[in-house]
């Protein structure tokens, strides 16, 4: 038997303003995933169910961006995708453009289970929603108050906004608008905030997955798909590691950001941790992203080059973290 | 060093029967494609250019499955997808679910060079589409009578591509790759595809590797994906091309600055 491990995260790119009260709710609720996360591993639930059950959890808590909470398009919509990789015999399952579906990780699950497909998108994903009988919702259930604001402000800045969301409430204490030295996307920091969900097991029987879910970038065009549904880019898993991703998709989508961890692992023999610093190092051009990766034997680590990133970890020997700063 | 280009229309279980009224015009077709790759190369066109202009017109050919003559879903309609990639600066764009756009590849370029973005999908890219002032057409345009015949056999075998369903060709890393070192485009069994991270596989066997353009195909190809599965067509910075697959067969082609050429269907030496 080899040891489990977990690591969720809650995105990269952390504006170093974000009121404390707003720090203390993220850590609060990757707290909890891990606690849901390591309870179903205890119970010898496979690494696939546990990565799905946690993102459900991040999906229907509004804090971050991903169902519940999404960051919105340009028509104030919510656009949501998702994806899932199941290490063990390199299954996975993808969706773009969902706008009604409660948790996009689980429909995700479902083209891996019950489609002859990997990937489905839009009207067809929807669709297929249906036939699965999935939990629906109107549009609306996914629109905060919060990021209604941030939209407008989004619109008023006359700009897309990448992954960002911040409080209204916390508007003036961290200076959204006012000119910062530190970039992500070419915006200030305080407007720039991406809060897309990941999460990476490894369960007792060495079994690896990961899954990532996101509400994209606020004010987005509709049909913009990022890294977060894409195999290799913003998620990975095989038989060695699991990986999630989360940052500037674009940087991510080129740098194959979740399959190159695995890659090096692979064929160049690095371990875990050597591998996620290689590859945010080297393989991330000019932008910026963070990720976490469990190995096959236990080992947990996590990589970004981003002002922080939301991020729990815990392993099967007590080892328990929860962190946003470097 | 010197130019190469390859170029392919598909692989998958083409019989070796294939009836001469079908193989003969494909195998044109081929040629076709790629005396204006050849063409292109001898002007001095940058690969980018080369690959646009070589899949518009693969694209406007309705032997293959993209653009006019692609294969239709399970609603009869056709939804296609592009993707480019450009390996001197890695930037890339690629598009899903065009219904009404001509040249799908060219909207990927487009989607590349003009917005921030990479990947534009359905109603959102068919917007842009129109923004952008591309050629669009009636769906039906798209739509073949072989086509048509063989949506009717699928349903049939109950093996239908659903509404809304993305493959490995737009997916940076699955259906499509390029960087410094080689530039790979994948076709066959597209969840296959997706879940062994083709094309980005051949790239990452040569630069953590150090396996040539040529071991490194073989062995996504055959070590990676099931078989029956994938075919790719690949070229190296060093001009070396290649085209390996393990299903019957792949309609490719290619050509190298040395003067060698090669337009082929199914296996050339039996192994």
């Amino acid at each position: 038997m080899g040891r489990w491990a977990i690591a969720v995260h809650g995105g990269a790119g952390v504006d170093p303003n974000l009121p404390q009260q707003r720090q203390e709710e993220a850590k609060l609720l990757l707290t909890r995933c891990l606690n849901l996360g390591i309870s179903a591993l205890r119970s010898d639930r496979s690494a696939i169910d546990v990565v799905e059950l946690v993102v459900r959890e991040l999906e229907s808590d509004p804090l971050f961006n991903s169902g519940r909470g999404s960051a919105l398009t340009a028509k104030g919509t919510a656009e949501m995708e998702a994806s899932i990789m199941d290490g063990h015999g390199r299954r996975c399952g993808a969706v773009s453009g969902l706008t009604t579906v409660k948790n996009p990780v689980s429909l995700a699950r479902l083209v891996m289970d019950k489609s002859p497909h990997s990937y489905l998108a839009f009207s067809g994903a929807e669709e297929f929603a249906r036939q699965q009988g999935v939990e629906v919702v109107d549009n609306e259930y996914f629109i905060t108050e919060e990021n209604l604001g941030m939209l407008k402000l989004a619109k008023e800045a006359n700009t897309i906004v990448f992954d960002y969301r911040i409080p209204v409430a916390g508007l003036e204490t961290c200076s959204a608008g006012v000119e910062s030295p530190l970039l992500m996307n070419g915006l200030p920091i305080s407007v720039y905030s991406p809060e897309t969900v990941g999460c990476v097991v490894v369960d007792s029987e060495g079994r690896c997955a990961a899954a990532t879910s996101t509400g994209g970038l606020m004010n987005k065009m509709s049909g913009r798909i990022g890294d977060s549904p894409l195999i290799g880019a913003g998620t990975y898993a095989c038989n060695i590691c699991g990986v999630s991703c989360t940052g500037e998709g674009e940087a991510i989508i080129r740098g194959t950001l979740a399959r190159e961890v695995a890659a090096v692992m692979e064929y160049k023999g690095l371990d875990l941790q050597e591998a996620v610093d290689y590859v945010i190092k080297e393989r991330l051009d000019e932008g910026q992203a963070g990720l976490i990766a469990v190995s096959n034997k236990g080992e947990v680590a996590c990589g970004f080059n981003t002002t922080g990133m939301f991020r729990g970890f815990a392993t099967e020997d007590g080892f328990m973290e929860v962190g946003i700063w470097e | 060093m010197g130019w190469a280009i390859a170029l392919h229309g598909g692989a998958g279980d083409i019989p070796l029967t294939l009836p001469t009224e079908r193989r003969v015009p494909r195998e044109a077709a081929l040629r076709h494609c790629l005396q204006i790759g050849v063409d292109a190369l001898k002007a001095h066109k940058s690969a980018l250019d080369v690959v646009e202009l070589v899949v518009r017109e693969l694209e406007n050919n309705p032997h293959f499955n993209a653009g006019r003559g692609s294969v239709l879903t399970s609603g009869g309609t056709v939804e296609m997808e592009a993707c480019i990639m450009d390996g001197n600066t890695k930037r890339c764009g690629a598009v899903s679910g065009l219904t009404t756009v001509v040249n799908a590849i060219s909207l990927a370029r487009l989607v590349m060079e003009k917005t921030p973005h990479i990947y534009l999908a359905f109603d959102g890219a068919e917007k842009f589409a129109r923004e952008q002032g591309v050629e669009n057409v009636d769906s039906s345009h798209f739509i073949t009578p072989e086509n048509i015949e063989r949506l009717k056999q699928a349903k049939e075998a109950n093996r239908v591509q659903m509404v809304g369903r993305i493959g490995d060709t737009p997916i940076i890393g699955a259906g499509t790759y390029a960087n410094n070192l080689c530039a790979v485009s994948a076709t066959g069994k597209g969840e296959a595809i997706i879940r062994g991270t083709v094309a980005r596989d051949v790239a990452a066997l040569m630069e953590f590797k150090g396996l040539s353009l040529k071991e490194a195909a073989a062995y996504v190809v055959e070590e990676s994906v099931p078989r029956g599965n994938v075919g790719l067509v690949a070229v190296s910075a060093k001009g070396e091309v290649t085209m390996p697959f393990n299903t019957t067969g792949m309609f490719r082609a290619c050509a190298t600055e040395d003067g060698y050429s090669e337009i082929e269907i199914w296996p050339s030496v039996q192994n």
